[in-house]
């Protein structure tokens, strides 16, 4: 690991003046993913500023909003009652992530700015578009079973890991930051960048920027919401393919739908098609089977991956039986 | 061994720290914000950035003062500059647990969180956890139930488990097992560690 300066602060203004005064430099939260980089050398900031201190770790319901602050723990947010019974997709993405150790200390905010667990990404002997710009993409044509079969490029088909984010992208979360310029509110939908020719640049965050909490608006989908996760083993493993489900019927037929998909994808994955096959549809197999053909529409699967097309419309079929459908 | 090792480190942190100083002051890191909030910089006790500090952790109940490199993890602290040598470094990436400790309490991968981001914190070790020649239930429970072959990963699935019979996760063998999950034992003495946990957590014969 490179040498780097290092400061803690309880004041927000001042972590954000620090990184955006510094260009090497970075903020460090519960440390669990940052910590892994620096080793393998895929970022050596020469600044890193700890937010550990700063009073950003509150969770509570403020006008019909789930705010959850950036420096709360997994761990915490996972158990939290509100979040529990009013945003179960939110704790159960949060449990069937990490471990208990990482989720005690990975935060909110590094959680949906962790990395791609791409092994050339993380393998600083390979090329990679988005560690090194233009250095080439050797999973496009090398072991890309678990890349992404929506959203690549010719770039990079990295797929991004957290299920945090898929859980917040079906709940239409807002990413609230303060950077240099002041505060922003930025919809979840705009907040992670498609790779197209420049992979490198992820979120649509500026240096020293910092994310504060996430807001997520209080509906009856999100109070019904379930998130489904399959990997290679029982736990402790990202996803191949997970999917995050919001709807409520009425009257026998789907009112209103939100779906979203993590294991498949460059950035987390709302398909509109999928929604709209069910919305004021009864939930049949007819009409899952429309969505699950709706969600792999222009899906472009590669030489290892192909299996994730059939796997993920498994996937819709399988949580869809869990709010009454039929497979 | 420690105390010596600090002071001659102490040596060069302070010319460390003074280096770094200049450097952000010449790069003007701080300046655009006390420009923008004079009132709010100037109250600001803001330490200059550095790349060594003086941290004191609690280990096992005793207060310890090390210098350290801000790139050093807790767990390299522990076993190289403390002597303590209880946690294990397995993968030193945080995913074998070998490495596992409590800080206030909670169970963290030590490889996972550098040394200065635990300033002032309390740390138990493995070591901490028998009172004198008496075992620690989840020590004994492990031993009862053979629940390991080479050893290496057992300090660090003893502290998970201590922690995770507190968390209240052991109601079954599959509660068990996934709020274990994040300790490996290559031996594969699963089966007996979780009997050992469940044992534990029963607080039965020990």
């Amino acid at each position: 690991m490179k040498l780097f300066d290092y400061a803690r602060t309880s004041r927000v203004s001042d972590a954000v003046g620090l990184v955006a005064g510094h260009p090497g430099g970075a903020f460090i939260g519960g440390g669990t993913e940052l910590t892994n980089l620096m080793k393998d050398g895929v970022l050596a900031p020469d600044l890193v500023v700890d937010v550990g201190a700063l009073a950003l770790a509150d969770i509570g319901v403020r006008k019909g909003q789930l705010l959850i602050g950036a420096t709360a723990r997994m761990g915490d947010v996972a158990e939290h009652p509100v979040v529990r019974e009013r945003f179960p997709v939110i704790s159960e993405a949060l449990l069937a992530s990490a471990s208990p150790q990482v989720r005690n200390r990975a935060t909110i905010g590094g959680n949906l700015m962790q990395r791609t667990r791409c092994w050339y990404y993380r393998d600083v002997g390979s090329a990679c578009n988005k560690r090194e710009p233009g250095s080439g993409c050797p999973a496009i044509g090398g072991q890309n079973r678990w890349h992404a079969i929506h959203g690549g490029s010719d770039h990079c088909i990295a797929v991004h890991p957290s299920d945090l984010a898929v859980s917040l992208t079906a709940l239409d979360a807002t990413v609230l930051t303060l950077g240099p310029d002041g505060r922003r509110s930025i919809p979840i939908g705009d907040f992670y960048r498609l790779p197209g020719s420049t992979p490198d640049q992820e979120t649509a965050l500026r240096h020293g920027e910092l994310i504060t909490a996430v807001e997520i608006p209080e509906s009856g989908p999100a109070a019904g919401s379930r998130y489904l996760k399959l990997r290679d083993r029982a736990t402790f493993e990202f996803a191949v393919v997970s999917v995050a489900a919001a709807l409520i019927q009425a009257g026998g037929v789907v009112t209103d739908v939100r779906l979203a998909f993590g294991g498949i994808a460059t950035r987390p994955w709302r398909s509109a098609g999928a929604e709209e096959a069910l919305r004021g549809h009864p939930l049949t197999q007819a009409t899952i089977a429309a969505a699950g053909r709706a969600l792999v529409d222009g899906a472009q699967p590669r030489e290892h991956n192909a299996f994730k097309v059939e796997l993920v419309q498994r996937a819709l079929a399988d949580i869809l039986e869990d709010f009454g459908g039929r497979k | 061994m420690a105390d010596s090792d600090a002071l001659s480190t102490g040596e060069r942190s302070r010319r460390n720290v003074l280096k770094a100083g200049a450097a952000v002051a010449v790069s003007g890191g701080v300046a655009p914000l006390a420009l923008a909030h004079p009132a709010v910089a100037a109250e600001s006790a803001l330490p200059p950035p550095a790349s060594t500090a003086e941290v004191t952790l609690r280990v096992n109940g005793v207060r310890r003062n090390v210098t350290v490199e801000s790139r050093v993890t807790l767990l390299d602290a522990l076993r190289e500059r403390l002597g303590v040598t209880g946690p294990k470094k397995g993968c030193d990436r945080g995913e074998c647990g070998a490495c596992t400790v409590l800080v206030e309490g909670q169970r963290v991968k030590s490889c996972m969180t550098l040394a200065v981001m635990e300033d002032n914190r309390d740390i138990t070790t493995v070591e901490g956890l028998a009172r004198g020649d008496e075992l620690h239930p989840v020590q004994a429970a492990f031993i009862q139930r053979d629940a390991f072959q080479c050893g290496f990963c057992t300090s660090g699935q003893i502290m998970s488990a201590v922690a995770c019979i507190k968390e209240g996760h052991t109601g079954s063998h599959a509660e068990i097992r996934d709020w274990m999950s994040g300790n490996l034992c290559r031996c594969g003495c699963y089966p007996n560690i979780v009997e050992a946990v469940r044992d534990a957590a029963k607080g039965g014969k020990l």
